[in-house]
């Protein structure tokens, strides 16, 4: 099992170095930057959805919270670009806990109004907080400096969020094998069934959404810090449907899936762009197509497409 | 005394609007499991629709019933050829599939219609009436009959004919609704024509005192969904009380605290409510088999 789980990272990581030989311009690496920082996100919320079975339609709140420190921390604080990573890291996993703690209780589409409830609210002080965020607006994030070395360009972007996906992507994989993982799964199947054999649901809950948080604001964070810019829409309702929607895509339990439903949901709508007005019908049907067609996902989909030819 | 009124009689309106959305999410939800998040959409449809009708040159009530019967059709096809094909599905995947529906009706929205406000004439004018110090526009006395009329006719329907109460067999058990011998596809199927149906009324209704667009969808979706489930999914009474508390929320935070922050005062108040009852107000308590 692992061997096999260090063969796909290695199929992963191989894939990453080889594609940019076929990139003919900048543009490439950046829509290559996206992906990778989507994917991240994606993965942090494939371990809540697909692994512990719960939903959040407001994760793009921690997107937010993760943007806003790279751009406050510098600008008011006076905090560099590193520390405030971190420090957004650090206050979307204190939310998450405090957020968490009493709304994990909920279940199913109550849960997913909640965290839509979370998703709405931070967009809404992101908003209206000016003095601090600039408004609708948004406001301009200084560039990232670690050790003298100014991390910019889409070509540096793409490199820096590759290796943090990977990164991310490999403590994900271990946290599925650990004791947690295993416990997250059985509250997948049954949150009764688990508690009788002695899982503390309410903790193993709590201590994924914290995690994925967490990616969340790193993701968040180095959006913000690769645009140059953030604003209130980066915790929308729609980013939050768009997070979800990468995790279904790719398939919930896989954190292959989360990159291909990143991939997918980053790439179609800059190719679709040339369709001008009809770019959102196109958009609304293909998500619609491939989740009648593909309703496990696109990788779980492909994989039991392959088991059965092999056999 | 006549602000508290003001803020009554307008939180009442727009939360009779909310209130008509979350009816339909419970409709479709109790036939099917699905929440759909398109009920936004067939507001918009049949706001838009009379409005690009009525431009036409087509007499308003006629341009109305078409954009009803359009809407309708509309929620059929959503329903024959989104939802049907995907049977067992799990919860996320129909919802994403109406998500994608919903982007692809506001989508066509802004290609066969506009991307302009539009509004259509009140039914008795704008001269707004006395009530108590308060103004209330007659449009709001209209939307306030027009919803409790869908409510007292939905109840009849469902409560007082045979087809009605295989709406209700199907949403009890939907295997057992099949072994007496109900065709719980065409339950599910009526279930969205009449979400559509409510939905395009909500619309048509509200325009005039709010004006419309192609995408007033989306946000009248998350209300509607909050309010379904501030009232308890499943319940069709407390969809309304739902919708018309939301409604009576964002007015009164509004008044009070700060239109800014209307929309995060509701959601608190619904953060707060669900923490305290998780099954919403009066949904009742699923047992789980393990």
């Amino acid at each position: 099992m692992l061997t096999h789980r260090l063969a796909a990272l290695a199929w992963v990581a191989a894939i990453i170095v080889l594609v940019p030989l076929l990139f003919p311009s900048a543009y490439y690496y950046r829509v290559g930057a996206l992906v990778f920082i989507f994917a991240l996100a994606a993965t942090g919320l494939n371990l809540l959805m697909g692994f512990a079975g719960q939903v959040s339609l407001g994760h793009a709140g921690f997107l937010g919270i993760g943007g806003y420190a790279v751009a406050i921390g510098p600008t008011y604080l006076g905090s560099p670009s590193w520390l405030s990573i971190l420090g957004g890291a650090a206050l979307s996993g204190l939310v998450a806990f405090l957020v968490g703690k009493p709304i994990l209780r909920l279940k199913g589409h109550y849960l997913a109004v909640a965290t839509l409830g979370f998703g709405v609210l931070v967009a809404i002080v992101l908003t209206n907080e000016a003095a601090w965020t600039g408004g609708p607006d948004g406001m301009s994030v200084p560039r990232l400096v670690l050790f003298e070395w100014r991390v910019s360009g889409s070509q540096t972007w793409y490199w820096v969020a590759a290796v943090t996906f990977i990164v991310g992507a490999v403590l994900a994989l271990n946290l599925i094998d650990s004791p947690t993982g295993r416990a997250l799964k059985a509250i997948h199947d049954s949150e009764v069934a688990s508690s009788v054999l002695g899982v503390d649901v309410a903790r193993e809950k709590l201590v994924v959404f914290v995690i994925s948080a967490i990616y969340a604001s790193v993701a968040g964070s180095y959006l913000a810090l690769f645009n140059g810019h953030v604003t209130p829409d980066v915790s929308g309702f729609l980013r939050s449907i768009e997070l979800v929607a990468m995790v279904v895509l790719g398939g919930m339990g896989s954190v292959a899936g989360s990159l291909v439903g990143a991939a997918v949901l980053v790439v179609l709508p800059q190719t679709l762009t040339m369709l001008h007005d009809y770019e959102h019908m196109v958009l609304g049907l293909m998500l619609m197509g491939f989740m009648i067609f593909l309703r496990q996902g696109i990788v779980p989909s492909l994989a039991a497409a392959l088991a059965r030819r092999r056999t | 005394m006549a602000e508290v009124l003001q803020f009554f009689f307008s939180g009442l309106t727009v939360g009779a609007v909310y209130a008509l959305v979350a009816l339909g999410f419970t409709l479709i939800y109790n036939a099917s499991d699905v929440i759909n998040f398109a009920q936004g959409e067939f507001v918009m449809l049949g706001g838009m629709s009379t409005v690009f009708l009525a431009s036409a040159g087509i007499p308003i009530p006629l341009a109305a019933l078409l954009a009803v019967v359009l809407t309708i059709a509309v929620g059929l096809a959503l329903h024959r050829f989104a939802i049907e094909p995907a049977r067992g599905a799990s919860a996320v995947v129909l919802i994403m599939i109406t998500i994608g529906a919903s982007i692809f009706l506001r989508g066509a929205a802004q290609i066969v219609f506009d991307k302009r406000f539009h509004s259509l004439p009140p039914l008795f004018g704008i001269e707004p009436l006395r009530l108590g110090g308060a103004a209330v526009l007659p449009q709001s006395v209209v939307v306030l009959a027009g919803a409790a009329l869908i409510v007292v006719l939905l109840w009849v329907f469902i409560d007082r004919t045979l087809i009605g109460k295989a709406v209700l067999a199907t949403a009890a058990n939907r295997l057992a609704a099949r072994l007496v011998g109900i065709d719980t596809r065409r339950i599910v199927g009526l279930s969205f024509a009449v979400s559509a149906a409510i939905g395009a009324v909500a619309g048509i209704l509200i325009t005039p005192i709010t004006l419309t667009s192609y995408d007033v969808g989306t946000l009248l979706a998350l209300k509607g969904f909050a309010a379904a489930m501030l009232g308890g999914i499943g319940s069709a009474l407390g969809a309304v009380i739902g919708g018309l508390l939301l409604g009576m929320l964002e007015a009164f935070s509004a008044g009070y605290v700060s239109s800014k922050y209307k929309e995060a005062v509701a959601f608190v108040v619904i953060l707060a409510v669900l923490l305290a009852m998780p099954q919403g107000l009066l949904g009742r308590g699923k047992v789980e088999r393990v």
